[in-house]
């Protein structure tokens, strides 16, 4: 065998394998499915809203649901102190607006 | 076998002889290369399987949960809050929860201590996330005891353990019932952490929220989108804060690169010489050229997106998981979902392997062009 055809072998072995992990992506998804339904049944059945990633502190454990000055929830001018603090984003707020501001005067109907 | 397939098949032969001559350099950058693919394509894999689990599981919270604001910060909603929640149009149901936090001096971190609303749980009892069971020690029949907001012990008894599998939204919670959580607490009948509202109608969620800050302007809204968008932002944030680490490393790789792929040793320069006195034409020193940085480029890249994809999903992401999951006392215990975005790794691949091929192309028709008598000189 020359060595170009032991070269093409090489990346059709590479390739085929780089194929394959998105196989095994899909069947793997497929095997997890009764554990993410499993927890996805939780958070419908106890109207959970954030993953357990940070319990270190109230506004890390529920980053959805802490207020808006996370900065300073402890006393005023609290410093963020926990190390999970350097890993989260700054609020949205300090990003240009992503959303609707809710607090916009419209008419209600109701 | 076509003639120009036979061609490009000489032309990958005696490419290969060429690298092959300089073995340990271009071994060394082939292994730096396929390094900074792998720690590229760790990140990519890692935090779009995170992604794509936080929003499959979190795709079942309430549609709104609306919390009462005092002085900028979240307080108790009385029953008078919610009953007026039931003007609004849109809204399918509506729930006062119950739930907070408890911090055990134990272990040092916080339990998130709730009411289930469907489940029914015995006064005294408590079912807990496997979090809490792991650091406590706790199984079924045992007894954890808490100091109450009245400063006094307050034991529960674990009636149950909530199925390990669902640990990344469980791990810390602790479920008791209603009148102990009150009881212990301090909270008054009628008052409640806040409300969960199902809106029938995924169009007008928006609108109610709308609705409800004017209807109720001392509270605040938080939106499922707002939850979904909050972890989407979180870990493309990660994946930043990663990549600007891995910065250093992928400059001076560019460099090291450029210098080797752009710069032309004497050696390279003589060899195009001969070449092109013995009569190669300049498309073909060139094709040479381009299969040169092909070859190192689509390996490197080959290999590093296999090492990682087996780094993050078979040796669950060791190198990364501190930065990228963070850490916690009760952190959860789970292993990821392998899901590979193919439009992320075309993107890691247009990145990765055009550059370096493209670099290694234009010095060589520079060299190419001009006279072999010069360029041998």
């Amino acid at each position: 065998m020359s060595r170009t055809d032991r070269f093409l072998w090489l990346m059709a072995v590479l390739a085929l394998a780089t194929a394959l992990t998105f196989v095994d992506a899909t069947l793997r998804s497929h095997e997890a499915s009764p554990r993410l339904a499993t927890s996805a049944a939780l958070v419908q059945e106890l109207g959970l809203t954030d993953l357990a990633l940070f319990t270190e502190a109230r506004y890390t454990r529920h980053l959805s649901q802490a207020d808006l000055h996370t900065a300073f929830q402890d006393h005023p001018l609290a410093f963020e102190h926990f190390p999970s603090g350097s890993l989260l984003a700054p609020p949205a707020h300090l990003f240009p607006t992503r959303h609707a501001d809710l607090a916009a005067a419209t008419e209600v109907p109701d | 076998m076509p003639i120009w397939l036979q061609r490009q098949k000489y032309l990958i032969d005696f490419t290969l002889a060429s690298l092959l001559r300089r073995r340990a350099k271009n071994l060394g950058l082939l292994l730096v290369y396929a390094l900074i693919v792998f720690a590229l394509a760790s990140v990519m894999l890692y935090t779009h399987a995170l992604r794509h689990e936080a929003a499959h599981v979190l795709a079942g919270a309430p549609e709104i949960v609306l919390q009462r604001m005092v002085a900028g910060r979240h307080d108790l909603i009385g029953e008078e809050h919610i009953a007026r929640i039931g003007q609004v149009r849109g809204v399918q149901t509506k729930a006062g929860r119950l739930w907070g936090y408890f911090y055990d001096p134990a272990v040092k971190a916080n339990y998130t201590l709730m009411v289930p609303p469907d489940r029914e749980i015995a006064p005294g009892d408590a079912i807990i996330g496997a979090g809490i069971a792991r650091t406590r020690g706790l199984s079924a029949g045992d007894y954890l005891t808490l100091r109450g907001s009245d400063g006094k012990a307050h034991t529960l008894r674990v009636a149950g353990l909530l199925d390990a599998r669902s640990e990344l939204v469980s791990s810390d919670l602790v479920l008791v019932a209603e009148p102990f959580f009150r009881a212990f607490f301090g909270i008054p009948a009628g008052q409640y952490t806040d409300v969960a509202l199902r809106v029938r109608n995924a169009q007008e969620v928006r609108k109610v929220a709308e609705k409800l800050t004017l209807l109720l302007p001392d509270t605040r809204p938080i939106l499922r989108d707002e939850v979904l968008r909050t972890y989407d932002a979180i870990f493309n944030w990660r994946q930043g804060v990663v990549a600007v680490l891995l910065l250093g490393a992928i400059l001076a790789f560019v460099v090291f690169a450029w210098d080797k792929a752009s710069g032309l040793s004497a050696e390279e320069r003589r060899e195009i010489g001969i070449l092109k006195a013995i009569g190669w034409e300049t498309s073909d020193v060139i094709r040479m050229k381009f299969w040169e940085g092909a070859i190192v480029s689509l390996t490197a890249f080959l290999l590093g997106y296999l090492a990682a994809y087996a780094h993050v999903f078979l040796a669950d992401a060791a190198l990364f998981e501190p930065v990228l999951k963070g850490w916690a006392v009760l952190y959860p215990r789970f292993a990821l979902v392998p899901t590979v975005d193919g439009l992320q790794l075309a993107t890691l691949f247009f990145f990765t392997v055009f550059p370096y091929t493209v670099a290694t192309i234009v010095p060589i028709w520079r060299a190419a062009i001009t006279d072999p008598d010069t360029v041998m000189r």
